[in-house]
């Protein structure tokens, strides 16, 4: 297939252009395949004011992500609101905190939206008639109703211990599910095999230097909506890696094209102890993975075997960032924090943000008067089942004003108590 | 002891097409050195400058990652199967 743009895959390592082809490694030196531009030709296409002319979405970037030419969305994914975080900071006495909302993310709400969306319009080019992916579960919604949408074949494979939520908010867009008795990481490494085999458009396998640079929208959307420019600090949670790599390509993308002012932003990565492999080697100051086995209630973040956990340890840093990591319990209080404070449901990835940055101020590697963005790449009505009892099952009481006002009178003691109860679990 | 290597489609241009060999090997540097010997074309492909495996290439054996079994001091069992398969990455 040949067709005009102005991007080509490249190989990280050696440097050699592969044009453009369903191939993630570089078949002389197995480094991985990256997508790099003519900057100097997408300069004149790319400014602030022809992105103000774009859709609200994340096609307004189209120009900086790699599309077949004439290609044609089908899904406004992206474009995500970023929301100040008053009461969150004052819990933390952080002035200019906030929050990139990849909670509300269409059409699957979660950031994955982002890179199946760039992934698929490849698939399409490419002439594949079937999509596949490994997932932690956000990922397998995200594939299997876009390729509903757009009118592919699909097949899932995940890891068997998935929730409820995230497996039958994939069976009902017809996907093909496979679940595997196994990790991430095995459902992952049998997929590499099965993409070997099979004539078939893995998102994350071969398909993979695509799908990723789907992730840089939320760092130009950061920088757009902070009045174009950048941020002191991104905390950013991590599973392969990728995201926390992507935000920094993007930045760097920006400037690059005089679309921001220059100016350092510190890389903060977000890991649930429980599989903390790429924060555990910053923490050591080692630049390779040791890999683990996963055992977390963040099962979205659950890869202990992190493809791209060399490339995020480096991210960090050269930026002079960190990375943190926290418990399960701290997982579920960081949520009905985030909820509590901004109104916002996340899952237990977004959880994992939330507490590490909590960990982050209180370390004084984050100050408080510093413009600060945490990624929340979902939405907790996925991963309900860590709430389960969290809160006194209501009973059902006589639709009756005096049996209300009964109600209320018991209940404000015991109000009370609960509310003193979490308050005591946050405090910071 | 004898055990058998898969080969991934990506690194079949470098072994004239074979997919998996069987030999004999007692650990991971032994096999290493095998495939060397056996496909000279394939270790740069494998090895790096230093000689050491290539960051990106993960060993299985019997569906387990070589490293969660003590890696290059793994002594390999009779009729083990080793999986060579790259790793996926994307970012930068």
């Amino acid at each position: 297939m040949t067709f005009t743009t102005n991007y080509e895959l490249r190989c990280r390592d050696c440097g050699k252009g592969w044009g453009n082809q369903p191939k993630s490694i570089c078949e002389d030196c197995f480094s991985p395949l990256e997508v790099s531009y003519d900057y100097d030709a997408l300069r004149a296409a790319f400014s602030r004011d022809k992105i103000a002319q774009g859709p609200p979405s994340m096609w307004r970037y189209s120009a900086l992500l790699p599309l077949p030419p004439d290609y044609n969305p089908v899904l406004p994914a992206g474009f995500t609101p970023l929301l100040r975080a008053s009461r969150l900071g004052n819990q933390w006495g952080a002035s200019h905190l906030f929050l990139k909302n990849d909670a509300v993310c269409v059409p699957t709400l979660s950031f994955k939206d982002r890179v199946v969306a760039v992934a698929l319009a490849q698939a399409r080019a490419f002439g594949f008639d079937t999509v596949a992916c490994s997932s932690t579960g956000n990922l397998a919604n995200s594939v299997a109703a876009q390729a509903a949408r757009n009118g592919f074949k699909s097949w899932i494979f995940i890891p068997g211990d998935l929730e409820p939520a995230k497996i039958i908010g994939t069976q009902v867009f017809g996907a093909k599910l496979v679940r595997i008795a196994g990790s991430y990481d095995q459902v992952n490494r049998l997929c590499s095999q099965i993409a070997d085999e099979r004539h078939w458009g893995f998102v994350n396998v071969n398909l993979r230097p695509y799908y990723a640079e789907g992730s840089k929208t939320v760092g130009f959307e950061i920088a757009e909506q902070l009045g174009w420019r950048l941020p002191d600090n991104v905390v950013v949670p991590m599973a392969g890696g990728s995201l926390i790599t992507k935000i920094k390509k993007a930045f760097t993308e920006l400037i690059e094209l005089n679309l921001v002012e220059p100016k350092p932003v510190k890389f903060f990565g977000a890991q649930a102890t429980g599989c903390s492999p790429i924060s555990a080697a910053v923490k050591c100051g080692n630049s390779e993975i040791d890999p683990q086995k996963p055992s977390t209630i963040a099962r979205s973040l659950a890869i202990g075997n992190p493809a791209d956990g060399h490339y995020a340890i480096q991210a960090i840093g050269k930026s002079g960032g960190w990375a943190e990591d926290v418990s399960d319990p701290e997982i579920v209080d960081s949520i009905q924090l985030l909820a509590q404070t901004e109104g916002i449901f996340t899952e237990t990835a977004g959880g994992v943000t939330v507490g590490c940055a909590r960990k982050l101020y209180r370390q004084d590697r984050i100050l408080p008067e510093e413009t600060t963005v945490l990624c929340i790449t979902g939405n907790g009505l996925k991963t309900t089942d860590v709430l389960f009892g969290k809160y006194a099952e209501e009973n059902a009481i006589p639709p009756k004003l005096a049996e209300f006002n009964r109600y209320m009178e018991a209940g404000e003691d015991s109000l009370a108590q609960t509310r003193g109860e979490v308050a005591e679990t946050v405090e910071v | 002891m004898t055990i058998t290597v898969q080969i991934p489609t990506a690194l079949r241009r470098h072994t004239a097409g074979i997919d998996r060999i069987t030999c004999t090997a007692a650990n991971l540097t032994e096999m290493l050195s095998t495939l060397d010997h056996k496909f000279p074309d394939l270790k740069p492909h494998l090895r790096d400058e230093a000689g050491q495996l290539r960051r990106f290439l993960n060993v299985y054996v019997n569906e387990e990652d070589i490293r969660f079994l003590g890696g290059y001091s793994y002594v390999f069992q009779e009729g083990d199967e080793v999986l060579l398969v790259p790793s996926i990455a994307g970012g930068k």
